[in-house]
């Protein structure tokens, strides 16, 4: 596998991935107009959210009760995973172009990217 | 303002972004952040976590795009990402810190710096290909882009600086929610001396990346509220979408000052607004 291969293989699975999660978040923004569509909206000032919005756990939890707002998050969460994604598929292929440099700097990237994501767990 | 009246509306002012940030390269972010805040009234919070997740569907949407035309560099790409989530992760513990109205300053003074960098930068585009220095080359950098049809060789030096730059373009992107796409591109092209359609490239790939390191730490703090990042990262998407298919067509030049004019109006009106802590 060569980087050109690698590097389209890699782009096409990020824009499977930004689809899936914006039909996830349409799906959910959909079930959140329709039962919600006469409300008032209130973001002048910003109250930090519950659980069911701020950790993985509280936010695949909200989404399996179906509750709208849980399903948006959840289309959220997976496109903020696709750029990890990108980054594994990364490591897999510099490890199987045996380049040991970059499984070295992809790693990093990933550990980095795992910390912050460690925030929300 | 009920429910689907500002749903509407967050999601028609987000297209009209994607759209113009797809055609001018500088991102929905820049919009939708003080169109939120200054003509809607939302609390920066919510914008700049609203605008990391739009900035993160497009640079993902649009990377398998970039990659079939064989200009960006996934090492250089991947090299300097190590400066920009360190960077990004450190931006996003300080907005937490710091007052809405100093974030509110900073966008502005950020935004000039966009709006002004995306009018001059034919400047840019006349640096011609060097020899990679020893640090380019011991980390293998340099690489191949096509020009005209031929495969033309370029190298990669001042990886220090570069380096630097890059994670205060992270720390910018963590703090502000935005891809920070000018300042990458100063990183690789001044500074590395890496040809501009490859630092373009390469920057709109790494943006992704980068935003998704802050994106655990916004997502823990409650920036990103589910009922407005909907509107917004779908209307983005639907409008980049739309940008880069008519992209090929477009007078881009004189769209790009019409652009660059918006974006001074709307950094001078968040400067205003933040001094005055209104924002």
């Amino acid at each position: 596998m060569d980087d050109n291969r690698l590097e389209n293989v890699i782009g096409n699975l990020l824009r499977t991935g930004v689809l899936i999660a914006a039909a996830v978040v349409f799906t959910g923004g959909v079930a959140y107009l329709f039962q919600h569509h006469h409300e008032y909206v209130h973001y002048q000032t910003f109250v930090p959210g519950g659980d069911n919005v701020r950790t993985v756990a509280g936010i695949v939890h909200s989404a399996f009760h179906l509750n709208s707002a849980g399903i948006i998050q959840l289309g959220l969460l997976l496109l903020i995973a696709t750029p990890v994604a990108r980054v594994v598929m990364a490591i897999a292929g510099f490890a199987l172009e045996r380049d040991r440099l970059y499984v070295v700097v992809s790693t990093i990237v990933l550990a980095v990217l795992l910390f912050s994501l460690m925030h929300a767990t | 303002m009920t429910v689907t009246f500002f749903t509407l509306i967050v999601c028609s002012i987000s297209a009209l972004a994607g759209f113009l940030g797809a055609l001018t390269g500088l991102g929905g972010g820049v919009i939708v952040v003080p169109a939120l805040t200054l003509a809607l009234g939302v609390d920066m919070k919510y914008a700049i976590g609203a605008s990391l997740v739009s900035v993160i569907a497009t640079s993902s949407g649009a990377a398998a795009a970039y990659v079939r035309e064989g200009f960006s560099n996934i090492r250089i790409g991947m090299f300097l990402e190590i400066a920009t989530t360190i960077g990004a992760v450190v931006g996003a513990y300080i907005a937490g810190h710091v007052s809405t109205h100093i974030l509110a300053i900073i966008f502005g003074l950020v935004l000039i710096q966009s709006a002004y960098q995306s009018v001059a930068r034919g400047a840019l585009e006349s640096v011609l290909p060097v020899a990679s220095d020893r640090l380019g080359k011991l980390l293998r950098l340099g690489g191949s882009y096509p020009v005209r049809g031929v495969e033309k060789e370029y190298g990669v030096c001042n990886v220090p600086a570069g380096f630097g730059l890059m994670f205060g373009a992270g720390a910018l992107s963590g703090l502000l929610g935005i891809g920070s796409g000018a300042v990458k591109v100063i990183a690789m092209d001044r500074a590395m001396r890496i040809p501009f359609k490859v630092s373009t490239t390469t920057s709109n790939f790494m943006i992704g990346v980068t935003a998704a390191a802050s994106a655990g730490v916004y997502l823990s703090r409650g920036y990103i509220e589910p009922r407005i990042a909907m509107p917004v990262m779908l209307g983005v998407l639907a409008g980049a979408f739309a940008g880069s298919k008519v992209l090929v067509h477009a007078r881009v030049r004189t769209l790009r000052i019409v652009f660059a004019v918006v974006i001074f109006a709307l950094a001078v009106e968040m400067i205003l607004n933040g001094v005055m802590g209104r924002v």
